[in-house]
């Protein structure tokens, strides 16, 4: 296996070099990453160049990287205050609707879009990633004309994350409900929703209100820096 | 003559074919499909998000709510994923059990999917055939996890814990006299691995039986013969996997080009199919029915001479035995920071595939370093299949559409997720 990515790894760099903006390898996985604007042209290369081959989109994700490397409680001085209280409130809905997080300005663009290929004529797989520049309008090129398997998939992500697919046909939701507001996977969109539905039998019918749950913590997000994965996070920033 | 129009028609949510809530909105010429388009999301669940909000042992619970007719194999793809991320090395006891009870799984699935899409299409009989089977995997299930469906047996670093020595019996009641009770528990008086071998060798018995109801039944070829076909080139298109892509002729299978746990070990073939079609699928799935019999045979034969180990001695992830939690304020220590905290992952991501009985069931996980998933993305292989159901089920008449449902072995629980 190690071998085959190596040979994958001096292909993309010798045949896509010019639009390639990151190319690394983590856990025997290379990970691709473009610009939105080569995405289209980058895309058509795997799946044709006979070397790549890339007849499958196996996945399409997309990311939100709001939130990315914060924690919710720091150890240093929340044994004091206790576990409730030492919890920042780092997401949205957490404790209170009204209560935005600190704001804090990202390294790279908000959102990405992840996709997974897989050749089964050379047995091997790619992730390529590509930002949304327009972190408040997030677009990529479209690949439904290159894999029908996109199709869903971009739907999907853009139900979930609001990400447009420049000329995807059909550009619809998928998942969320028929008329439904927001974008639920984004990291400001709070875990509980916003509205609830119950039946009404005053009015006879189905009817949306705000959400009568209230957030809570469980378990806070906790980042510790382990000794363990340095070996790991060195790897990474050598790449 | 009155002029002839296309009309919409719906097909579900509530109905017996649609196979849970699938909102079908077909575009009908007379009886012939002109445009199928499948609404999905009425049993969506945000479980990738749902998975943000918690340290990750927790969401082991709801991977088995994904494809809840295959619980282990969704189990399997999440733990692999995190131990990949850890890079932790699994006992290989633990392996053959995964492997094991991933082939039962297999063999879980294919039944209800043999049995719905015959019921689909007008058998009766085998579903309650495919359904006598299932009760003596639930079985097996229970007797290792204590539920007979939502196993969370499998665990990052191994599985839970390691096969019990005896099978729950029968007790005389009301309802089963002693004769009874003597039959019923006969396979059942020695451990769990003589149970399952009992049940090895009952089990291609079994799928002879359902293959005399349907193999050469001119019904059944009727209705499937010819139906759905699907080009080995459309298939790589479409996405599919699994199942779905051998039947179209592509031997691609992950335990044998991609093997995970000891797949590489096992000795099995990987059928495939010549045409496409609807029949064509039925028989690889009913061959690969066979198939997992035998690596469950493989699995047993190694399980009962090597015994050992089933969870990775690091009790920074799995946690430390109940007794010596009670004598030792290490383990103890262990203890309560694995169940009010979790562990962290290392910063990174991992994209992990396996074969699921659906197909290739995939989880891209990314950590930023917290005790919680930063993102889960779950890779659901019939999300791909229903996607093409546009496509496969276009000039088709209305009855043969309830047909290609049944073939793409649709689960509502992974689709919308």
């Amino acid at each position: 296996m190690g071998k085959r990515i190596h040979q994958l790894d001096t292909d993309l760099q010798r045949v896509l070099s010019a639009s390639v903006q990151r190319l690394n390898i983590e856990h025997d996985e290379i990970t691709l990453t473009v610009k939105a604007e080569d995405l289209a042209e980058v895309m058509s290369r795997l799946r044709d160049d006979p070397e790549f081959a890339f007849e499958q989109l196996v996945d399409l994700s997309g990311v939100d990287y709001l939130e990315y490397g914060v924690g919710e409680w720091s150890t240093h001085a929340a044994t004091s205050e206790g576990f409730s209280r030492g919890a920042e409130k780092a997401s949205f809905g957490r404790f209170t609707f009204d209560d935005p997080p600190h704001s804090r300005t990202l390294e790279t663009p908000r959102f990405a879009v992840v996709y997974h290929l897989l050749s089964v004529a050379c047995n091997h797989r790619l992730r390529v990633r590509a930002f949304c520049e327009d972190d408040n309008l997030p677009m990529v090129p479209s690949v439904h004309h290159l894999w029908a398997s996109a199709d869903w998939y971009e739907r999907e992500a853009f139900d979930l994350y609001g990400i447009i697919f420049d000329g995807h046909p059909d550009l619809r939701r998928i998942l969320t409900d028929y008329g439904f507001t927001g974008h639920p996977f984004r990291k400001d969109f709070p875990l509980v929703g916003h509205v609830e539905v119950r039946y009404d039998p005053e009015q006879k019918r189905v009817v949306y209100q705000p959400v009568s749950i209230e957030p809570r913590i469980t378990v806070p997000k906790v980042i510790r820096d382990d000794h363990r994965f340095e070996s790991g996070e060195e790897k990474e920033n050598d790449a | 003559m009155p002029e002839l129009r296309n009309y919409t028609m719906n097909f579900g949510p509530q109905h017996p074919a649609a196979h849970g809530v699938l909102r079908l909105v077909l575009e009908m010429e007379g009886e012939v499909v002109q445009r199928a388009d499948p609404h999905i999301g009425l049993l969506h669940r945000a479980t990738e998000k749902l998975a943000e909000s918690k340290p990750y042992n927790h969401s082991i619970g709801y991977m088995d709510r994904l494809d809840y007719v295959s619980m282990m194999c969704n189990e399997h793809v999440y733990v692999l994923a995190i131990e990949k991320l850890v890079g932790l090395e699994v006992p290989v006891r633990a392996q053959y059990i995964r492997v094991m009870f991933d082939e039962i799984t297999r063999i879980l699935n294919h039944l209800l999917w043999l049995g719905a899409h015959a019921l689909d299409i007008g058998a009766m009989t085998v579903f309650l055939y495919a359904f006598r089977e299932r009760e003596d995997l639930m079985d097996c299930y229970e007797a290792v996890s204590g539920a007979r469906m939502h196993a969370t047996y499998y665990r990052p670093g191994g599985v839970h814990r390691d096969l019990p020595a005896e099978m729950p019996k029968y007790a005389e009641s009301r309802w089963h006299d002693k004769k009874q009770v003597k039959k019923l528990n006969q396979a059942r008086m020695g451990s769990l691995l003589d149970f399952i071998e009992d049940f090895t060798d009952r089990f291609p018995g079994c799928v002879d039986e359902y293959e005399t109801l349907l193999t050469e039944n001119r019904i059944w070829k009727q209705r499937t013969v010819d139906i759905g076909i699907v080009s080995p080139e459309r298939a790589l298109q479409l996405g599919f996997t699994g199942p779905m892509l051998r039947g179209s002729g592509i031997e691609w299978d992950l335990r044998r080009k991609q093997p995970y746990e000891v797949y590489e070990d096992m000795d099995f073939q990987i059928p495939i199919g010549v045409n496409g079609d609807c029949y064509d699928r039925y028989l690889v799935r009913i061959e690969e029915m066979r198939q997992s019999n035998k690596i469950i045979r493989q699995c047993i034969e190694w399980l009962r001479t090597h015994p050992g180990p089933v969870m990775v001695d690091n009790h920074k992830i799995a946690p430390p035995e109940r007794d010596q939690m009670k004598m030792g304020m290490e383990e103890l220590i262990h203890h309560f920071k694995l169940f009010t905290e979790g562990y962290c992952l290392p910063q990174g991501e991992v994209y992990c595939a396996i074969e699921h009985p659906k197909g290739e069931m995939g989880i891209y996980l990314v950590s930023d370093g917290a005790n919680k998933p930063y993102r889960l993305k779950i890779r659901a292989p019939g999300f791909a299949h229903l996607a093409a159901l546009d496509e496969m089920s276009r000039g088709h008449m209305l009855a043969d559409v309830v047909a290609i449902i049944g073939t793409q072995d649709i689960v509502f629980g992974e689709i919308d997720r």
